[in-house]
């Protein structure tokens, strides 16, 4: 009980502070123009029309979901250290892992909205255009899932830094490196090892860890289609076992569930 | 059941001990003051009966649980210094989530916005209240679910004079009701008429724990006597008790409790020289300073 009432002040919170709006618009936004641009390249080819919007969706997304997921997350914890209504919530009787679950179910059912709305219009589009025929909707299944998974971990690590920083200032400039690190930096930092290892030992054996580690990297290759995988692993030699299917799945379900417990072993700790 | 009983308690940080060696009782139905310079150990000593943080050593007991604990939550209710609730949310839904944590029906949390006096107020967003406002809010959920204990840090800062005398009739009920009151504060002079019991802490130390008749005999800080007679026999009366001159018809005596009664007579013995006389005990800031002051030259 107490958790679901956390979760419904939290998510009238998000409501109200427009987070809820901001979410659900850059994400429709997003999709429905990369749906008719891709649309516009690829539509007399024979490839499945929803297929092409969803990768053009996944490559927005990896960079989109972190994102909104750390912003919802950021001062989570340090904004209520801040107001002194951490101290408060915690002399009432509910323990700091519901404290934080509370919270973890409202920003994933913002998330989670968002990817909806814009997932669903992406797909209203397509059918609209091409038809309901020959379009498959699994793809779209596996990425409103993969989505949640990767905006779950990013909610998490949010928490995480949100507990460690303690400042909301300071926690939402942390957030922003670090997201812009994880997505971005870390992908620039690996091609940069593969060009200066030239196909050594780094590329075959070191490198597929690497990948998958990161949950972007994971999202990214299991929602990509066949084709691209294949190109992928072709291109940089690196298929195997490691950065396959089951890592990619194993990593992508892993990430969360470490990410939540990293937060709450750090938060039980936090002195308000 | 005792509400709270503090022993022996001991914390350090480091090098630093903040809470030195306090046993202190709080009873069903009394209101205790904590005094305390900024860093005497207050808001440490209060944490730990919150159980946000652990002692060092010593024991602290919530109707017989240890702080923190589902039950001595469930009993404890808590007004943090300077808490601002979130902007975004109205009083009532504020109000009736702190309820809800309590299991208590959000019916009764209605009637606390109410007894604060913010019922008409209650349905519009938190961010337009004046500072008062908000502190209302605070006291609204501390009444929430009949605390046995309600833990107040520095309740009335920013709070107007009208305020702060409404803050302190609800103290009273909440007393009379059976709930223990601990509230630390710096406003002495409203503490005189509004607490029970006085508890003094300076550098970790409890240097005194009673109530102020007796912080008052302990102390023996002499008593002032003014006493106004005219201008023509105001130097008669100068030469006879000694004192000091405040204006033209006025004299300051001291004395001590014990020399008080005999001091009156003389002075009443006078017959009409006298034009008034006006006896003024030492005040809680007097008392607090002479505690304070003989607990840092002890050390």
């Amino acid at each position: 009980m107490s958790v679901l009432s956390i979760t419904r002040l939290e998510l009238l919170i998000a409501r109200r502070n427009m987070w809820v709006a901001t979410s659900v618009l850059l994400m429709a936004l997003f999709s429905v123009v990369l749906t008719l641009a891709g649309g516009a390249t690829t539509g007399s080819l024979a490839v499945d029309p929803l297929l092409v919007a969803v990768t053009s969706i996944t490559t927005l997304s990896v960079y989109l979901i972190p994102l909104v997921a750390l912003l919802l997350s950021f001062d989570a914890i340090s904004g209520e250290i801040e107001r002194g209504t951490l101290a408060l919530g915690l002399t009432y009787p509910l323990s700091r892992a519901e404290i934080l679950f509370g919270k973890f179910l409202a920003h994933i059912i913002v998330l989670g909205f968002a990817v909806a709305v814009g997932l669903g219009l992406a797909a209203l589009l397509v059918v609209w255009k091409y038809g309901i025929a020959d379009i498959s909707f699994i793809p779209l299944v596996r990425l409103f899932a993969t989505s949640l998974a990767l905006g779950a971990t990013f909610l998490g690590l949010g928490y995480l830094l949100s507990s460690l920083v303690r400042q909301p200032g300071v926690s939402s400039g942390v957030a922003i490196a670090f997201w812009l690190v994880s997505v971005v930096l870390y992908d620039l930092g690996l091609l940069g090892a593969l060009v200066a290892d030239n196909g050594g030992t780094f590329t075959t054996s070191v490198f597929p860890w690497l990948l998958i580690a990161n949950p972007t990297d994971a999202f990214r290759l299991l929602n990509m289609p066949e084709i691209a995988i294949a190109e992928l692993a072709t291109g940089l030699r690196a298929s195997g076992p490691v950065s396959g299917f089951a890592g990619q799945l194993t990593s992508l379900l892993l990430w969360p569930v470490v990410a939540l417990f990293l937060a709450w072993n750090v938060f039980r700790k936090v002195e308000p | 059941m005792t509400p709270l009983t503090i022993n022996n308690v001991v914390r350090r940080f480091d090098e630093l001990t903040a809470v030195d060696n306090v046993s202190l009782d709080v009873e069903a139905g009394q209101r205790i003051a904590l005094l305390g310079h900024n860093g005497a150990g207050k808001t440490t000593l209060i944490k730990m009966i919150l159980g946000l943080l652990p002692a060092t050593s010593g024991q602290i007991e919530i109707m017989g649980g240890a702080p923190g604990n589902r039950n001595a939550r469930r009993f404890t209710s808590y007004l943090p210094e300077n808490v601002a609730f979130h902007g975004a949310l109205t009083a009532r839904e504020q109000l009736h989530h702190l309820a809800g944590l309590k299991s208590v029906a959000t019916k009764n949390a209605d009637e606390f916005l109410e007894r604060v006096g913010l019922a008409s107020a209650a349905d519009r967003r938190i961010r337009t209240y004046s500072k008062g406002m908000r502190q209302r809010i605070g006291l609204a959920q501390a009444l929430i679910g009949q605390p046995k204990l309600v833990i107040l840090d520095e309740p009335t800062s920013g709070l107007d004079p009208i305020s702060r005398h409404e803050f302190y009739q609800i103290v009273k009920e909440l007393a009379a009701s059976g709930s223990a009151v601990l509230l630390s504060s710096h406003a002495l002079t409203e503490l005189e008429t509004s607490t029970d019991r006085i508890a003094i802490l300076s550098q970790g130390r409890l240097v005194a724990n009673q109530d102020l008749a007796a912080l008052r005999r302990t102390a023996s800080l002499p008593i002032r006597v003014n006493v106004t007679a005219t201008a023509e026999t105001i130097a008669q009366l100068a030469t006879r008790f000694g004192g000091r001159r405040i204006n033209g018809s006025a004299l300051e005596l001291t004395c001590q409790q014990d020399e008080k009664v005999s001091l009156l007579a003389q002075i009443t013995d006078l017959g009409d020289i006298i034009k008034d006389v006006d006896v003024v005990p030492a005040s809680l800031e007097e008392l607090y300073r002479h505690y304070s002051k003989n607990s840092l030259e002890a050390k």
